[in-house]
């Protein structure tokens, strides 16, 4: 799996490109702005660009500007963007195109190689990785929603990992129940919140997302 | 606030008849403002003029036969001199009181806004009837007062009685006319009393007071502010004052802020850093002989760092919100109103930036007043409004809640109005019982051009 890197600290884009080559990902470019990524991105064809959202010259949000203009550039060009903190009003100016491939994390979940690698190739494969952390907002704005408020605890659990963009059998592998379950507690909630089912994992995570970032 | 008296335009070509008459109305309500004044004035006198006639009558010294008498008759001007030199400070009181009612009347009635010129009065809450007395004298601005109602007393009324006095005049005259004989007599250089003249004088008498009087009562307005409103001076001097106490509470919050972030660094994710310097320190030891427990004590570091991590976001945002900086305010309150559990509504008119304490300070008070909202307020919708008009920034959060909102309950409300102060900002608050509330804040600011983006 090839990947371009855009993070303008040299000590971040090295531990990046290192921690991806060790879990078998291969790093063919690696930049430090987003004209940079733009150029990248069009030389190599990557399947996945992972771009920090402070890039200069104004450090502000221009990496997230910058993976924008790389998917208009090339559609569906899967993009996951890590950042210092996490800010829903992003995350929806990401998810506004409604099709898969995005990511967005907290830089920290770099911490945990083999989740964030994972979160890498789900993105990569179309998915969407959330970070928890928008999810859990996501998930108390909504808490006083009458249809939220009818999921039983579990179902809550499912929902959240389910938003984060998790397929059903990385769902029962982290909660430990079978995917049986998973099965059974998706088909409930969507029954609840009134959705469309739909067997194809990622149509299924992005209709879940607008539900909550209505 | 705008008084209740104040009026909206009325259409019509008659439209200046009960205006002038409402005028006229006002005018008499000065006329009665102005005895008062003259009746507080000469209680300030009496003093002087008792003594004097005690003074005359120990003079003349008149021959009494009953000397009990004679004692009496010296004794009780003297009496009336003590009486009324105890009684200057709650006469004084009352002029002051005259004087900001005349004030208020002058914005409400005249459209003529007179500010509050007096000093704040000393710190010290219980006054002494010798601090209270320097006080109330001490200030140029009620000796101004004073003036103003010897002014007033002496000619300044007659601005505001003339319009009534034509009218009464105009209004006699017309009566006469209709009886046949003249009820006052016409004025001198006039031709004849016939009735008809009669009449005709009076209804253009009254005409006369009718237009007049709106004028007029304006006219008073302005002269009263030029003795009742502050002087250059005196608004300097009160501007000295709000500034030295909003630059003292400035330094405090900074102060306080500084001591928070030092004690959230030192307790957070600075211990967190030693303990993670001294985990890895340990694993390092183990990691020949016991991988296993070496494994875990990594892990141990991987965690705290994550928590150090998270310590340091919450601490940044709490200084300084990123998408503040990123996106400017109203991106920032949007992305604030996401994470709130009420529904807000947020639209935006502003086409740039305010300079970056002030667009902070903006933020945070949107912050504490929305965190109000979802807290207090037991709202199912808010709404925030930005807009910049007049040189100030206007931000409108209001909701849908139950109301009764009390500014002096909490330190939420104050701990803004001080943070905007030292912009010279205001917050005003309105929130009856069953809602809704209504928070207006007004930040005095020029925008920055819009910035251009250029990725």
């Amino acid at each position: 799996m090839r990947v371009v890197i855009a993070e303008d600290l040299f000590l971040l884009r090295d531990g990046l490109t290192r921690l991806l080559q060790a879990h078998g990902l291969q790093v063919v470019a690696a930049v430090d702005d987003g004209p940079g990524l733009l150029a990248a991105v069009t030389e190599h064809q990557p399947d996945v660009a992972i771009v920090d959202v402070r890039l200069p010259p104004t450090f502000t949000d221009e990496g997230l500007k910058a993976a924008l203009a790389a998917r208009a550039q090339q559609p569906g060009l899967p993009v996951l963007v890590l950042s210092q903190y996490v800010e829903q009003l992003y995350a929806r100016e990401l998810l506004a195109g409604g099709t898969g491939g995005i990511g967005y994390l907290l830089k920290d979940r770099v911490l945990n190689g083999a989740q964030f690698t994972d979160a890498v190739r789900r993105v990569a494969g179309g998915g969407t990785a959330m970070d928890p952390e928008v999810i859990a907002q996501l998930l108390d704005r909504n808490s006083a929603d009458g249809a939220l408020a009818t999921l039983s605890p579990r179902e809550r659990e499912v929902l959240g990992q389910m938003a984060e963009g998790r397929s059903n059998a990385a769902i029962a592998q982290r909660l430990v129940i079978t995917e049986r379950a998973v099965a059974k507690h998706t088909a409930s909630i969507f029954l609840k919140l009134n959705l469309q089912p739909s067997d194809d994992d990622n149509r299924r995570v992005l209709a879940v997302l607008a539900y909550l970032g209505r | 606030m705008t008084g209740p008296a104040v009026r909206g335009p009325r259409r019509g070509w008659w439209s200046w008849i009960p205006a002038g008459a409402v005028a006229a109305a006002r005018e008499t309500g000065f006329c009665g403002l102005m005895l008062a004044g003259l009746g507080l004035l000469l209680a300030l006198l009496l003093p002087l003029l008792a003594a004097g006639l005690g003074i005359g009558l120990l003079l003349t010294s008149p021959g009494h036969e009953n000397p009990a008498e004679a004692v009496t008759v010296r004794v009780a001007p003297f009496a009336v001199v003590a009486v009324s030199l105890l009684l200057i400070p709650t006469v004084l009181v009352a002029v002051r009181a005259l004087a900001v009612l005349t004030r208020r009347l002058c914005g409400d009635w005249c459209q003529v806004r007179i500010a509050d010129p007096y000093r704040p009065p000393p710190p010290d809450e219980r006054l002494g009837f010798r601090g209270r007395l320097r006080w109330l004298l001490g200030d140029p601005a009620g000796r101004r007062d004073l003036l103003w109602f010897g002014v007033n007393a002496c000619g300044g009324w007659v601005l505001a009685a003339a319009p009534i006095g034509l009218m009464i005049y105009g209004l006699l005259c017309v009566l006469g006319g209709n009886r046949g004989h003249p009820v006052v007599a016409p004025p001198p250089a006039f031709p004849g009393s016939e009735p008809a003249v009669l009449i005709a004088l009076g209804v253009a008498l009254i005409a006369l007071s009718l237009w007049a009087a709106p004028r007029l009562l304006r006219g008073y307005g302005i002269l009263a502010r030029s003795m009742l409103g502050p002087t250059g001076r005196a608004e300097l001097a009160l501007r000295v004052a709000h500034l030295a106490r909003t630059r003292a509470d400035t330094l405090d919050t900074g102060a306080a802020e500084m001591r928070r972030i030092e004690r959230d660094l030192h307790d957070g994710a600075q211990a967190r850093l030693v303990a993670m310097g001294m985990t890895l320190d340990a694993a390092d030891q183990l990691l020949d002989d016991n991988p296993q427990a070496a494994r875990a004590l990594l892990a141990e570091a991987r965690e705290s760092s994550a928590k150090a991590l998270a310590e340091l976001r919450d601490l940044v945002r709490g200084i300084h919100p990123p998408v503040l900086a990123d996106r400017g305010l109203a991106e920032a309150v949007r992305a604030l109103a996401m994470n709130l559990p009420v529904r807000v509504h947020v639209t935006s008119e502003l086409t740039g930036r305010p300079p970056a304490p002030v667009e902070s300070a903006a933020y945070f008070a949107v912050s504490e007043l929305l965190a109000n909202v979802s807290k207090h307020a037991h709202a199912s919708q808010a709404w925030v409004d930005l807009r910049h008009q007049d040189g100030m920034l206007r931000i409108g959060v209001s909701d849908d809640g139950a109301g009764g909102a009390d500014p002096a309950r909490g330190s939420g409300l104050a701990g803004i109005e001080r943070r905007l102060a030292a912009f010279d900002g205001v917050l005003a608050l309105s929130s009856p019982p069953g809602g809704p509330t209504v928070v207006n804040v007004e930040i005095p600011c020029a925008l920055s051009s819009p910035k251009t983006s250029s990725c």
